[in-house]
């Protein structure tokens, strides 16, 4: 399979935009599974073999492949060029809101949709009945004609699930759950971690899974990803079912308590200078009794981290367009059903995935990760207190190994940028906190958008640094 | 080196500086320089005189301390000499250690980019221009180890130069250089429907739009760099005939500075208002008065950093549109 599959298959993850961004869902593509849209509910079979990005309307009888697929959006920037701002004429000086401008009533239009009329055909009529359409400008025409678009004649943009695409839907949709970190933070944490191929990524992942995720995309089946987390049970990685991840890239997540990383490497690491033992041996006593109640197969649970758990529940009544358990109902029961009634190649890859993520690392790997180090390390703790946190963390990584702390508070990691400046086992020690400005781009209309995100999150990133005797004797 | 394209050749705690190895010595965050390890070779900075033989067995990431002090005005250098950290380097150093033959992308520009164009190892990505070569080392280890780079520039000189930095830093087998002016004659023929993503950084790239679009598979992604907005503009428009999704951003980062220090209660004030002669007399006070009241308060405290890149380019990103059936 090619390293971005362009089409759509059975049993495979797939983001729906309904309605230019009005409605983002994750689904799977289940011979049973189904969207609801308006009042219609819609099989998604139509959507198999279809290349993502196609564009589908709601037909009598389900959704159908729309002829050219434009996107309402572009329809207004391609109508705006011909009427730019200064050539405009028309203004609002004559538009009175008192309900009388359309002829149209609701019961000729419920008699026109039991007639068959297509929605399209209705947003023509309604445009045709009202009064005041065309003393509009040419922006507030696009506009109504968008408006009633979306109303009578739905769209369904079919997406490819990937780091960028799964992050803006959370963002966008419940940001608390991914901790408030914005598309090009997390892009930064991939950049500054160094993550490529072979690479064996360190990351405590708090956030849902989304990092573990973004990860194991960029490894793309070489490497490791190891989730760590501290106590006994494993934060939930389950947004990682939206990746459309191969069972190869599945297989390299691998999910192994701190406490274990940490007593290995005291243990094992005899290059590792007098500072990792010193550090190691003062978190001990707390990581051994953990160690003991820990079953070393850690299905992702939800009874997790309380504030997180708390954060999302609270998502959840705020925004129901992506409730978190009916994404979750449509790949578990979606998804397991489509395993059992067939046997396919994609059934069997999809299935076990889930599974298959978040295995303990073999007793070799560990022994080499104590011995060579992790690559890189990505924290992404966002209701944590980090500084003890990293005190821990770093002494696993490599020498001269690159490492990224995200937060959504600056003050974490200002404390521990400071810990790490007087213990010295770092250098390029840098707080960042990326700035993201969407524009608007049209002839003689271009400015920033008038909404905009204003925060994305800080990052604290360093490099590890090897601060054992120096050979030339000095200190 | 710079990305490991087989299991052994990525950096660990077990590796040791060799000759032939790239290392990116690290003085200060600001200043930084990549240098390629040879036996007998020096290395002479404001620290001191550093023999490359005395870096070759050591871990990346370690102190070397420096043969001898420099000569006149070493300021690192006391007694002893100074000493420099040698790391193992990293598209994020080379961007930072690179010789600029032209204006370069830097961090957040590049992370959005290879995140926005969807890079994963195995695509097939188009660049033009190469220029210095920042944005392109991370295309590389996006796409590495199976995908390939392909990077083209007008300018035969530059396209040299990034070739043999890119065979220095061991990307041969995943990136292409030619020279080629893409404006003027489009991506070669060969590269037709085959590209996941294109990368435009071009003086007018709306001339390079179409062509861009004949190479990208369905519903892959464009990206055009532009610092100039009409540049943007004139982009945007050539975009909307073929592309859709079409998305313009600015993205700037602002760094923060972390210091230990205490403030002034209000009841040590108030000599703070008071004229220079004052504040002289305070000086004096200070060793005493620090010991006993700002170290109560003391605490990590952090700002913004007093300068900062103001702008960098416009990225507009856009997807090509699928054609319904």
């Amino acid at each position: 399979m090619a390293a971005n599959p362009r089409e759509a298959w059975e049993g495979c993850s797939v983001l729906l935009d309904i309605n230019d961004g009005d409605r983002l869902a994750f689904f799977r593509l289940t011979p049973a599974a189904t969207v609801k849209v308006g009042n219609r509910t819609c099989s998604l079979q139509p959507l198999v073999g279809r290349p993502f990005g196609s564009l589908f309307s709601v037909g009598p009888s389900g959704l159908v492949p729309c002829a050219d697929a434009p996107s309402s959006r572009d329809d207004t920037t391609e109508d705006a060029a011909v009427g730019p701002a200064q050539d405009e004429t028309r203004d609002n000086r004559s538009l009175v809101d008192n309900n009388t401008a359309q002829n149209l009533s609701s019961d000729d239009i419920e008699a026109m949709k039991r007639d068959g009329v297509s929605g399209d055909e209705i947003v023509e009529a309604l445009i045709a009945n009202s009064s005041t359409f065309g003393k509009k400008t040419v922006f507030s025409q696009e506009k109504y004609k968008l408006k009633k678009q979306k109303k009578y004649a739905p769209k369904v943009l079919l997406r490819r699930p990937s780091t960028r695409s799964i992050c803006e839907t959370y963002f966008k949709k419940s940001p608390a759950r991914t901790g408030f970190m914005r598309v090009d933070a997390l892009s930064l944490l991939l950049s500054m971690a160094n993550v490529g191929p072979y690479s064996d990524v360190l990351v405590v992942d708090m956030v849902g899974g989304l990092v573990v995720g973004a990860v194991a995309e960029r490894l793309g089946g070489t490497g490791y990803v190891c989730s760590t987390y501290l106590g006994s049970a494993p934060s939930s990685i389950d947004i990682i079912r939206m990746y459309n991840l191969s069972s190869d890239m599945t297989t390299r997540i691998v999910q192994a308590p701190l406490s274990d990383l940490c007593s290995l490497q005291n243990s094992g690491n005899v290059s590792s200078g007098l500072n990792d033992s010193i550090q190691g041996e003062a978190q001990e006593p707390t990581a051994v009794p953990v160690e003991n109640t820990q079953p070393s197969v850690p299905q992702p649970t939800d009874t997790t981290v309380s504030d997180e758990k708390a954060q999302s529940s609270k998502e959840q009544s705020i925004d129901t367009d992506i409730p978190e358990p009916l994404l979750d109902e449509h790949i578990n029961q979606d998804g397991n059903s489509s395993l059992d009634s067939k046997g396919d190649e994609d059934g069997s890859s999809n299935g076990p995935k889930s599974l298959k993520a978040g295995k303990a690392p073999s007793p070799e790997r560990m022994k080499y990760w104590s011995e060579h180090g992790f690559s890189s390390l990505i924290v992404a703790a966002p209701g944590h207190d980090i500084e003890s946190f990293v005190a821990d963390l770093l002494p696993l990584l490599s020498y001269s190994a690159p490492f990224a702390i995200y937060h959504q508070y600056l003050q974490p990691l200002a404390a521990c940028m400071h810990s790490l400046q007087v213990s010295k086992m770092a250098l390029g020690l840098q707080i960042s906190e990326p700035w993201l400005r969407e524009y608007q781009v049209l002839p003689s209309r271009t400015h920033p958008h008038m909404q905009m995100n204003a925060f994305g999150g800080y990052i604290l990133s360093g490099i590890r640094i090897h601060n054992g005797d120096a050979c030339n004797g000095s200190k | 080196m710079m990305v490991p394209l087989d299991p052994s050749s990525k950096p660990t705690s077990q590796r040791r500086i060799a000759e032939g190895d790239t290392v990116v010595v690290y003085e200060r965050h600001d200043a930084m320089r990549a240098v390629a390890v040879r036996p007998g070779g020096v290395l002479q900075n404001r620290f001191g005189v550093f023999r490359h033989d005395d870096w070759i067995g050591r871990p990346f990431g370690c102190k070397v301390h420096s043969a001898a002090a420099a000569g006149g005005g070493a300021r690192g250098g006391k007694a002893k000499g100074g000493f420099v950290h040698l790391l193992a380097p990293t598209p994020e150093l080379w961007t930072l250690v690179l010789s600029h033959r032209t204006q370069i992308l830097y961090l957040a520009d590049i992370s959005l980019v290879v995140s926005y164009l969807e890079l994963v190892p195995g695509c097939v990505v188009l660049e033009s221009g190469t220029g210095s070569g920042s944005l392109t080392t991370s295309l590389a280890r996006a796409v590495a180890p199976h995908g390939r780079v392909f990077t083209f520039d007008f300018h035969d000189q530059r396209a040299a130069s990034a070739r043999e930095d890119f065979e220095r830093n061991g990307l041969t087998s995943v990136i292409t250089v030619a020279v080629r002016d893409i404006q003027g004659q489009g991506f070669p023929e060969e590269h037709t429907g085959a590209a996941d993503a294109v990368f435009l950084d071009l003086p007018q790239p709306w001339l390079a739009i179409p062509s861009a679009g004949t190479m990208l598979k369905q519903d892959g992604v464009l990206c055009s760099f532009s610092p100039c907005i009409e540049q943007v503009q004139r982009a945007c428009e050539a975009m909307r005939s073929c592309f859709t999704d079409i998305r313009t951003f600015e993205i700037l980062l602002r760094t923060y500075e972390v210091r230990e220090g205490g403030l002034k209660g209000a009841t040590t004030n108030e000599e703070s208002n008071a004229g220079p002669l004052a504040q002289k007399k305070r000086k004096l006070l200070a060793a005493a008065e620090t010991l006993d009241v700002t170290q109560n308060s003391s605490s990590v405290m952090v700002r913004p950093c007093g300068t900062a890149r103001g702008h960098t380019g416009y990225l507009t990103f856009a997807r090509l549109r699928v054609h319904g059936n």
